[in-house]
């Protein structure tokens, strides 16, 4: 008996009882499609997690003024005390390892070109900034020193801002107005995509530190040098850990803090938070993993079971078989390719499943499908591993029948 | 189709050769009186073999040290009520059961000592079995019916197709190769069962009451069947209760309570110098 005749063998038993066949397999299905789900979301995922940890700048820190809002408590304005240019300055003098920085000072407003219009973030910042981020200019040139001395009114403009005033005009060299002030676009930015929480990082319009202060981010609240959020790169050699604890440190002793005390700043490695999703979708692939595992585990006891009644009401041909020939190995053969069989068409459909299922929630979600052929070749190859496990029991039992009963029976 | 005669041709010669004194094969001629058949040597001989089933406190003696010898190229009816033995010696010529106590050799071999996978290649290779029942695959067409036998040889032949082709036209059903056993009457089953039988080119065919479950006309084809193929030179054994059928046998035995009680051949085994029933 070769193995195309046990599959033929297979194949018409299989076929002859087609629903009971298809049922038997959809613990098998659902097991396999919930592997593929879980490899083609996870992978998909994980690799739009680094990419926005990529995104925000690798070997950053960010510095934040006025914890004492974040931990909750009901502190006024008066409490806060925003960073400044001296509190910059210091950090670049006397940290390790800095290899650039820049602030990063917040409004909004409208923004107009011709008859368009559009209402954005506008964000001052220093001439490190591109650097910092790794968001370079794509086209114009970046902000210089010159730009933040002479309080210049230039502006980068971030992808979504251009596509909304422009609309496939050359933006560069343009000029815009910015809360009714004329501003020339000297560039414009890379896309960056969305953030980590959703939010368009393209829709923002870059200026000076100098100019925004003086123009744009409302006068009367903002102290003389005041930087708003500070972003800190450094080489690839310092232990972000170590440089956290100096900025706190130094920090402190700038602002007076007394021990005990709490900070009313925050110093955040983003890249690291960014870690605690992955951990996230760590935990979201295990559990994914516990129900593929044990579906399987289901389905094979469902293929078991099926295949134990097969194993009875083909008592007569497993004599019949035995009788004109057939050794016991034939018949567990035989019995195990069909349980395999089973299992493999389980694994087919559920692939199929799997891989359908994987293009919609990537769909939804915006994450890249990634199903790689060694998945599925994994997916296919538990499935017949299943068939192998479960089919062994019933096809001994096959094997070890009497021929003579076993003609027999009825 | 030549080929295979010749084989049985050959085999048939080459056990008269060990008995020079036993009938010639040249007799086919006078075959239709169904006396005076060819016989060669004692291809199944069985001695002083018991089979004892046991079933919890009970055990049953199916077979009481039955001593039998069947030559090559016989003819022979297995009768008897039920219970009394007849399946039992069935099961044993047929190589699918070992005797309890006793020799049982067939074709010189001993089975009592035999491995299961020895018996399976001992009934692929040198019995083909007939049944009540037919006993044909679900949904599997009357040509692969006839090839099963032929999958588990060993060696495996390379043409099985054409083999059980040439076996079905043998049988009167070379039209009827693509047909499922439900689209075939109980005498065309029986008759692809018998092709089936064939398709090794056995030494035995062993028919378990084969026209049980037909009609007396199917059955007398079916008979005359089987008078061709032991005229052509294979040894017939029938298991029946049937007086009409054991009738076309030239030897008839019968048990009861696991002895046989009567042999057709009984008087000629003794003048033969054989073993007493």
């Amino acid at each position: 008996m070769t193995f195309l005749d046990s599959l033929r063998i297979a194949w018409t038993a299989l076929r002859s009882n087609l629903l009971r066949s298809i049922l038997t397999t959809l613990g098998i299905v659902i097991g396999v499609a919930s592997v593929i789900i879980l490899v083609a979301v996870g992978s998909g995922a994980r690799s739009e997690v680094e990419k926005q940890i990529a995104s925000l700048g690798s070997n950053m820190l960010v510095v934040f003024s006025g914890s004492s809002r974040i931990m909750g408590r009901a502190a006024g304005a008066g409490t806060e005390l925003p960073l400044s240019e001296t509190d910059m300055a210091a950090i670049r003098d006397k940290i390790s390892g800095v290899v650039a920085i820049s602030g990063q000072l917040n409004g909004s407003g409208p923004v107009v070109y011709g008859n368009a219009n559009w209402t954005t973030t506008i964000s001052g910042i220093h001439a490190d900034f591109a650097t910092v981020r790794d968001w370079p200019v794509v086209s114009g040139r970046d902000f210089n020193p010159q730009d933040l001395r002479a309080t210049a009114k230039v502006a980068l403009l971030g992808q979504t801002v251009v596509k909304q005033l422009f609309q496939g005009e050359e933006a560069v060299g343009a000029t815009i107005r910015v809360k009714n002030a004329p501003f020339l676009v000297t560039g414009v930015l890379a896309t960056k995509g969305p953030s980590s929480f959703g939010r368009d990082q393209d829709d923002l319009i870059l200026m000076p530190m100098t100019t925004a202060r003086g123009y744009i981010v409302g006068k009367s609240q903002v102290q003389n040098d005041q930087v708003g959020q500070l972003y800190i790169k450094f080489d690839s050699l310092t232990d972000l850990k170590d440089a956290q604890e100096d900025i706190e440190a130094l920090l402190r002793q700038r602002r007076r803090i007394q021990p005990g005390e709490e900070d009313n700043f925050n110093v955040r490695n983003l890249a690291e938070f960014m870690k605690a999703r992955t951990e996230v979708l760590n935990t979201m692939t295990y559990l994914l993993a516990a129900t593929s595992a044990i579906s399987l585990i289901v389905g094979g006891i469902g293929i078991m079971n099926i295949m134990l009644v097969s194993v009875t009401e083909r008592t007569r041909e497993i004599g019949l078989r035995m009788a004109v020939g057939g050794r016991r190995g034939d018949i567990m053969r035989q019995f195990l390719v069909e349980a395999v069989t089973l299992c493999l068409i389980g694994g087919l459909l559920g692939t199929a499943l799997g891989a359908g299922a994987a293009a919609v929630i990537a769909n939804a979600a915006q994450w890249p499908v990634l199903i790689a052929p060694s998945v599925i070749a994994l997916a296919l190859g538990a499935a017949a591993a299943t068939g192998v496990i479960f089919g062994f029991f019933p096809a001994r039992r096959a094997a070890g029948l009497n021929p003579i009963e076993a003609l027999r029976s009825e | 189709m030549i080929a295979d005669a010749q084989t049985v041709g050959q085999t048939v010669g080459q056990l008269d050769a060990t008995k020079p004194d036993a009938t010639k094969p040249d007799a086919k001629s006078d075959s239709k009186a169904g006396s005076a058949q060819p016989r060669g040597a004692a291809l199944i001989r069985a001695t002083k073999v018991s089979k004892i089933y046991t079933m919890g406190e009970q055990s049953v003696r199916a077979l009481d040290a039955v001593s039998l010898e069947i030559a090559a190229g016989d003819f022979v009816a297995i009768m008897g009520a039920s219970g009394s033995g007849k399946s039992t010696m069935m099961n044993l010529i047929g190589a699918l059961d070992r005797p309890t106590s006793g020799t049982m050799s067939i074709d010189g071999r001993d089975i009592a000592a035999m491995t299961s996978d020895e018996l399976a290649e001992m009934r692929n290779a040198k019995i083909g079995f007939v049944f009540q029942q037919f006993n044909l695959l679900a949904r599997t067409p009357a040509l692969r019916q006839v090839m099963l036998p032929l999958q588990y040889a060993h060696p495996r032949p390379a043409n099985l197709e054409a083999i059980a082709r040439q076996r079905l036209e043998q049988v009167g059903l070379g039209s009827r190769l693509d047909h499922m056993p439900s689209q075939l009457s109980g005498g065309q089953q029986q008759r692809v069962a018998i092709a089936r039988a064939l398709v090794n080119t056995p030494k035995i065919l062993l028919a378990d009451e084969p026209t049980g479950a037909l009609d007396s006309k199917t059955s007398e084809e079916i008979m005359v069947l089987f008078k061709d193929l032991n005229r052509d030179g294979i040894t017939v054994i029938l298991v029946t209760h049937e007086l009409d059928i054991a009738a076309y046998a030239r030897r008839k035995i019968t048990f009861r309570d696991g002895r046989i009680v009567d042999d057709s051949d009984q008087a000629a085994n003794r003048v033969a110098g054989g073993v007493p029933a």
